[in-house]
């Protein structure tokens, strides 16, 4: 195309085809957008319905208040089911204190120093570890040093060194979102530094916090890697004690039973999961209800 | 560090003092923790080093911790965990960028307000189920009907991998999807202003400004990979080999350390030392990953 016969032909029309194709690419862009949105969301339903379809028929009274068996037919999950809730809430009763006060101390107390800030960036480093070796440091700690053997306690207090990190980060965010005018306001009434985070941050973050440590218990209760360093593998046809004796636990249950190649393991493994899935669907809940109950009464 | 306002006062009660110092203990747990995770690996790892040279397990081409003759060689549970991670990554990376645009500059409110919170669910499923899935349903109804059960068999690193993708996917969306909101406003408008279309803004402006925590995700998400270990164990198999063969079963760092756990190995034996080993080599992989990030953050971030 030369010079003139560009200048000469009208610039909306001279624009047209690559405004054209520009969009066309955008459009294009916007279909490989949605339907990587779409992937994730089907395959998200095809693992639900998968679980559904071949779980269902499995998920009786009988399999909820049965014990392992050898035969699938007999099977059922209460030694589990009992097991992952006592850990569950070893990890809740633990974490809460502890959590919370580490989130305090280094949101509401921690000057900037070097020790401070090596907490804090241990903190994060601690997120990323693996979780397999949390089970290894729990084995050595729990079970041998302090000799509390194969127990849920052990289990438990793995599980929430696992988890603390996760707590403590969420629980700063939500210190982070009260305002400073709340703490002004505490000091200008008298109050000492303890008395403002008591009286005023801590009820003010507290939804924050709460639906935090819930995830984490949620997030505790589905985690088998470690716990299979922990000795959850057992073959528990009791209810578990949790401070002696072998235990076993959910996700530890259903690694079991869809490690063998029987299609009616696979059957039971799958009532399994959707009792873990439904277990995590009304801990979820409860954190959303939680905070929609505590955050009532916050208005700045 | 904090920008919390301090009180105007120095005088401080012994009760002050006392709750300060539980709660300086609280937050000081996180370094014990990291303290006794170092000590028990360095411990263990010497100790397994008394009996296998450091060369052989770092050099050596063959690891065969159940079978005579054992061979300590590490690489090919690091060529495995790298070749699972590598296709857990080719998975998250473009699927899971796409979703954080479409919810960043593309879905309504309303639409993101339901979307994210289901992506999210993803990462929140037991790992154990999402492994379920890909040995029961992800290899012998899509993967085997498509490859060909001569090529493929139910456990692959390949169906291990995609399924290790699906769930590091949502980490990889929400986090550059934060990333891409905090680009301000302005500098859309300032590209749109210039005869833009949505997809240059998005292209040009958006992905290079939101670029550290774009990179921060990733490098999580491949951290997060290569630590998993439950989807591995059940779907990935547990034939150590030095391959990247997709299509053959491998056997990970983490699936080993779980193989020798649940096994009735002696706890004073070479292959439970060997577990310590391999751990600690585990660690100082994703610790370098978790390093990275954070430089990355640092050195790419810009304010504005």
């Amino acid at each position: 195309m030369s010079l003139t016969s560009t200048s000469a032909v009208d610039p909306a029309v001279r624009f047209e085809p690559a405004l054209m194709r520009r969009k066309l690419s955008g459009t294009v862009f916007y279909g490989l957008c949605v339907m990587a949105v779409g992937i994730l969301l089907l395959a998200l339903v095809m693992l639900l319905a998968d679980v559904l379809v071949r779980g269902l028929p499995w998920l009786d009274w009988d399999f909820m208040t049965g014990g392992p068996s050898r035969r699938p037919a007999n099977a059922g999950i209460l030694p589990a089911l009992v097991g992952s809730l006592m850990v569950g809430i070893i990890v809740g009763v633990v974490t809460f204190p502890v959590g919370i006060a580490a989130a305090i101390y280094l949101n509401e107390y921690a000057s900037d120093s070097w020790v401070n800030r090596v907490l804090q960036t241990n903190i994060s480093n601690l997120a990323g570890v693996p979780s397999i070796i949390y089970g290894i440091l729990g084995l050595a700690v729990f079970v041998r040093l302090m000799e509390l053997g194969s127990t849920i306690l052990s289990a438990g207090l793995t599980l929430t060194l696992l988890i603390l990190p996760v707590v403590i980060i969420a629980s700063i965010e939500a210190l982070r979102a009260v305002p400073n005018a709340q703490r002004e306001g505490a000091y200008a009434l008298g109050a000492t530094r303890w008395q403002m985070v008591r009286g005023s941050v801590l009820p003010a973050a507290s939804p924050g916090i709460m639906t935090g440590i819930i995830l984490a218990m949620a997030r505790a209760i589905g985690e088998a890697a470690p716990l299979i360093l922990i000795g959850a593998f057992a073959f528990v046809t009791f209810l578990p004690n949790p401070f002696t004796g072998s235990y076993t636990v959910l996700p530890i249950q259903i690694y079991d039973w869809a490690r063998r190649p029987q299609d009616d393991f696979a059957g039971i493994a799958a009532a399994a999961i959707i009792v873990i899935l439904v277990l995590m669907l009304v801990l979820n809940a409860l954190a959303l209800i939680l905070r929609a109950r505590l955050s009532r009464h916050i208005q700045w | 560090m904090t920008s919390v306002p301090v009180p105007l006062t120095r005088r401080r009660p012994r009760s002050e003092r006392v709750i300060e110092t539980l709660l300086f203990l609280s937050a000081a747990l996180g370094v014990l923790t990291t303290a006794g995770i170092v000590l028990v690996l360095v411990f263990q790892t010497l100790e397994f080093f008394q009996v296998v040279s450091p060369v052989e397990f770092f050099t050596g081409t063959r690891w065969s911790a159940g079978i005579r003759p054992y061979a300590w060689g590490v690489l090919p549970l690091v060529s495995g965990t790298i070749l699972v991670a590598t296709i857990a990554m080719i998975v998250a990376v473009p699927v899971g960028l796409l979703a954080a645009v479409l919810l960043s500059d593309y879905a309504s409110p309303r639409v993101r307000a339901t979307v994210k919170p289901l992506l999210e669910t993803i990462a929140g499923i037991p790992t154990i189920v999402l492994g379920f899935f890909a040995v029961n349903f992800l290899a012998p109804q899509v993967l085997i009907p498509i490859l060909g059960k001569q090529n493929i068999g139910t456990f692959s690193a390949l169906s291990g991998g995609i399924i290790v993708g699906l769930l590091v996917t949502p980490l990889i969306a929400s986090i550059s999807d934060d990333a891409m909101r905090a680009v301000p406003r302005g500098m859309r408008e300032g590209a749109y202003a210039m005869g833009a279309t949505k997809f240059e803004v998005i292209r040009k402006v958006v992905f290079p400004a939101a670029i550290s925590g774009i990179m921060a995700s990733i490098i999580l998400a491949a951290s997060r990979a290569i630590g998993e270990t439950m989807i591995v164990s059940l779907a990935v198999g547990d034939k150590p080999q030095l391959t990247f063969d997709p299509t053959e079963s491998v056997q990970t760092m983490t699936a080993f350390i779980a193989q020798i756990a649940i096994g009735e190995t002696a706890q004073g034996s070479v292959q439970f030392k060997a577990l310590f080993a391999v751990a600690a080599t585990l660690l100082v992989f994703t610790l370098v990953l978790n390093l990275l990030s954070g430089w990355v953050v640092r050195r790419f971030r810009t304010e504005y």
